[in-house]
Formats: C-alpha cells, structure tokens, sequence
C-alpha cells in the first residue's frame, strides 16, 4: 500500500464514527420516509403496504382540512419572518456601534434562546390566560378593554396571538446573525456614504444595506423554513382549545401519522411541504431580482 | 443644535427604542418567574404586577413532593448529557479530518446539517419510530440518546471543524517534525487548545436535548421516562384543573440547566455558527 493510499484510509476511519451514525439514522430514514410518501403504510405490528404511487397526493389535493393546514401554514409563516426580519433589523442596527451598556443590552437579547421551546409556549399561555393572564391584566388596567378576551381561541385573535409567539422566538437568532453582519461592514463605507447622505435611512440604504443583504436573505429563508416546519410552539398553544386550533402543517400530518395510524398518507403530507417550501423561496428570490433589477434602472 | 446635542439625542433615542424592546423580550419570561412565586388566590385575581406581593414557594414545594418532577429531571438530564458525551466524541476525529484536509466531505457536512433542518419532522420520524420499535428502544431511554446524538452530530462536526480550523496548523507540523506521532500531536497539541470548542460544542449538543420534546413525544410513553419537557407538555394537555403556579416553577426549574449550558456558549456562538459563512 502507497503512503497516499494508507492516509485515503486513515481519513476515512475517522470520519466513520460520526458519518455511519448519521447514514443510519437520519439519512436513510428520511430517504425511507419519502418513500412511504407513495405507499398506503398503516400502523401497525407488522407494517405491510403496497406501492400506490402517486394516490396520497391525489387524495391530498381534494383534502379540505389538508389545503387550510397549508394555508394557515403560509400565513404564519410568511408573517412569522417578515415581522420577525423586520424586528430583527431594527433590534441589531440598534445593538450595532458603540455605546455604554452594549454588552449587557446584546446578552438580554439573547435570552429566548435559551429558553426550552415548550417553556416558551407555556410563558405565552400564562401571558394570554383569559382570566389571570398578563395581556388581558394589562388592557383591562388601562382601560382598553373591558371584557376578558380568550386570545388563542377567539377567531380573529388566535392567528395574531401566535404569530407573536412565533416572532419573539425568531428574534434571538435573527438579531445575532444580523448584527454578526453589520458588525463586518466597512467603516468607511458608511462613512463616506454619511458625507453624500443626510439622514440615517439614506446611508443603510447605500451602505449598510447592500453588504448585509445576502446574509439577511438567507436568515430570512431559514427562518421560514423552520416556522413553516414549527411543531413544538404552536402545538402547545393551541392543543385542547376546541374552535381556535391553528393547525399547522406539521400538527396536520402529526395527527395523520400518530392518531389515525396513517402513515403513507403522513409522509405525503411531508413531501408536499417540501415542495411548497421549496416553490415559495424560489418565489420569494424571483420578486427579489425583480426588485433588485428595477432599483438599478 | 449642535453636533454635541445631536449625539446625545441619538443616544437617548436608541436607549428608549432599546428599552422597549427589551420590555417585549423580557416581560412574558419575567411573568413567569412572578407567576412561579405568586399565591394560587393572587395568581387568580390577574393583577398585572411581576412582583408578588407575598412572594411564597408553595408552587415549588407543590411541584417538588410530586415524585414526577425529580424524576423527569433526572431522565432529561441522563439522555442530555449522555447525548451531548456521544456528539463530541464521534465527532472530534471527523471535525479533525474536516478541518485538516480540504475536500468534499466539508461541503457535504454542512450541507447535509442545512438539508437535513429543511426536512419536515415527519418524514423522519415515521422512519426512526420503525427502527426504535424494531431494535427494541421504543419507550426505552437509549432510543432517545440515539436520536438526540444523531441530530446534533452535523451541528457538532460543523462547530468544531471550525474551531480546529483556528489553531495554527504550523503547531503541529513542527511538532511532527520532531518526531511525534500524529496521535501523539493529536493528543498533546490539538486536544488542549480544544478544551473551549468541546465546552461549547458540549454545550450545544445539551441544550439541543435537554429543550426537545417532539421525538420525546412520539418514542416515549410511559410516564416514568419521560424527560421534563414532555412531563411539562402532558401537564398542560391535562388542563382542567391545573394549578398555573406549579406549573410555572417546574417550567422554572426546566429552564435553568438550559439558561446554565447557554452561559458557556452564549459568547461564541455567533462566531461558532456563522463565522465561516460571513467572511467565505
């Protein structure tokens, strides 16, 4: 064996520990889960199914509780990361520069990361209980309103209610990695656009903006992806609350899989997820070139 | 006005949008912690004070002399850090090769740690719950380290690839120049340097297991196993009849082991999670 050949060897040996593992358990089962996705596999002791090609999608198509799921899947989602960006932005230009207490204002910043996702659905049910709660304490205090509102059951609030839950977990992630950005523009660039420019919102727009751009859109697309996956928060907040569920995608096909036992028809869902995943960022990147082509008309 | 005036303005205005800010983050956290130390009667009558006006610890006797709690605690922090050992070990020598020898494999890493967030939770779960069940891990504690280990594992070699990017290869070029084994220079050069990037890494793999609670979900039943975040969640799908201010001090309680191994990272995460992506 040549010296080359023996290192080719070494390398692979180490990296076999780590890899292996991951091949097993979570490449191969996703590659199985897509697989089901065309098969009629029921729970069960012994899981038999037939391959029936592409029947769970037909039967999605005409699924009305399915096609509201995906739905009430965009509209959380889309909202959770635009305001979530929008928040975000505003929050680290903020934390951005230099000034006394910096550090201490970044490290609260960052705690509802550290909070586990089920406390976090636990603290929004304490803030939105109908009779003890803080959100309805609050506005009956000042006079805003006068009866007790059940946040994440009556229509109209329930959306709302969570998209704010979403939007405050977002925060933490998205402010760090865009601060991380801001904290990599050149100095001068914003100083020199300072010269040409009055006001602040004309030097982002010039300076700051174009070389934060590419790490913001891809936190954005990231932080759709995981709110349009969301299980664990929106599962909490709304489990057991009769006319308001917001059930979202993940829920619908949770329920698919683990209560009605159906999971060729769960996995189904899942692809489709993917693919709607996958055709609202590729959406979502043509408006941006559009966008970008007329600003530069 | 001039310049001077003009910086202070700025100054006050930022610390005010600040604040604000920081009242929207922190104050459902701090309902919580007031929650956790208000009376059952003060808690009911929903005065929107965060300071309890006879700050108690009932809820925490209350959710302590449930054997439940301890022992959730005491599952959640096996599979934690069991999980967290496994992550950092199976990946150090990969993160090693990783971050030593240019090739595809890199690439391939991260993006499998990507690809693999983008994948709705079902279709991998369907698939594990088969394996569990089959290997005979289902309702058992060693099928959720699995798991937990096998969703930090590209996360772990991703953090750590870059941390033993930072420390000069020229350390132990020399170093083999005088003779020592690779493993020897592994072991006496690279291995004390690491020391903050496996705190962290540790750390990170942690918090990942000790906060989940869908895998737990579904390949969990009997309630003597179960880890504190799902004994958490079945506490509220229970409802009817729960007493919020147990409930809001074993959230408390479920919290700080996350709030402590955050600490250790908080620091050097954004460099540890973006660094390669900002500056390539």
């Amino acid at each position: 064996m040549n010296k080359s050949k023996s290192r080719n060897m070494a390398q692979t040996m180490l990296l076999l520990p780590a890899v292996l593992p991951v091949i097993f358990f979570s490449v191969a089962p996703i590659g199985y889960g897509l697989f089901l996705a065309f098969t009629n596999a029921r729970a069960g002791n012994n899981l038999q199914f037939e391959f029936t090609g592409l029947e769970n999608f037909q039967r999605l198509m005409s699924d009305t509780p399915f096609l509201e799921s995906l739905r009430i899947g965009i509209v959380w989602a889309v909202s959770v990361t635009l305001i979530g960006l929008f928040v975000s932005l505003f929050f680290a230009v903020l934390l951005n520069g230099d000034f006394p207490g910096r550090s201490f204002f970044r490290s609260l910043a960052v705690i509802p990361w550290a909070i586990p996702p089920v406390v976090i659905a636990l603290m929004w049910l304490l803030v939105y209980e109908p009779t003890s709660g803080l959100l309805n304490a609050v506005l009956t205090e000042s006079g805003a309103i006068d009866k007790n509102i059940s946040w994440l059951i009556q229509p109209g609030f329930a959306m709302p209610a969570a998209i704010l839950v979403g939007v405050w977990a977002t925060i933490p992630q998205t402010t760090l990695v865009i601060l991380a950005a801001l904290q990599g523009v050149p100095r001068e660039l914003e100083e020199a656009a300072s010269i040409d420019r009055a006001n602040v919102f004309g030097v982002f727009k010039v300076a700051t903006w174009p070389s934060i751009k590419r790490i913001v859109y891809a936190i954005a697309t990231l932080d759709f992806i995981s709110a349009f996956n969301n299980f664990s928060i929106v599962f909490i907040l709304t489990d057991g609350s009769p006319g308001g569920a917001i059930r979202l995608p993940a829920i619908f096909a949770y329920q698919q899989a683990f209560e009605f036992g159906d999971f060729g028809y769960a996995s189904a869902v899942g692809v489709a997820m993917i693919l709607v995943m996958s055709v609202s960022i590729a959406l979502a990147f043509r408006v941006i070139a559009r966008g970008g082509e007329k600003a530069n008309d | 006005m001039t310049r001077k005036q003009k910086k202070m303005l700025f100054l006050a205005l930022r610390y005010v949008l600040l604040l604000m800010m920081l009242v929207f983050i922190l104050s459902p956290a701090l309902w919580l912690f007031s929650t956790a130390f208000k009376g059952q009667q003060e808690i009911l009558m929903g005065v929107p004070s965060f300071i309890p006006e006879e700050p108690t610890f009932d809820n925490f006797i209350a959710a302590f002399t449930e054997q439940s709690i301890f022992r959730s605690a005491g599952n959640s922090l096996f599979v934690s850090i069991s999980a967290a050992v496994m992550t950092v070990l199976l990946s150090v020598p990969a993160a090693y090769v990783l971050a030593r020898f240019k090739g595809a494999a890199s690439k391939i890493v991260l993006g499998w740690a990507i690809l693999a967030q983008m994948v709705p939770f079902i279709l991998i779960i369907i698939p594990l719950y088969l394996i569990v069940i089959k290997a005979g891990f289902y309702n058992n504690l060693l099928g959720l380290i699995l798991v937990y280990t096998v969703w930090s594992l590209p996360y772990a070699l991703w953090m750590l690839r870059n941390f033993i990017m930072a420390i000069p290869v020229e350390l132990e070029e020399s170093a083999s120049m005088d003779g020592a084994s690779r493993l020897q220079v592994i072991r006496s050069i690279i291995a004390p340097l690491l020391v903050p990037g496996l705190v962290v890494t540790t750390a990170f793999a942690f918090i990942n297991s000790w906060n989940e609670f869908f895998f737990a979900l579904v390949l969990i039943r009997d309630p003597e196993i179960a880890p504190l975040s799902l004994l958490i969640v079945r506490f509220i799908g229970a409802n009817e009849g729960v007493r919020l201010g147990p409930l809001a001090a074993t959230a408390l309680v479920a919290t700080i082991p996350s709030v402590i191994a955050f600490a250790f990272l908080q620091k050097r995460l954004s460099g540890a999670l973006i660094g390669g992506a900002v500056k390539g």
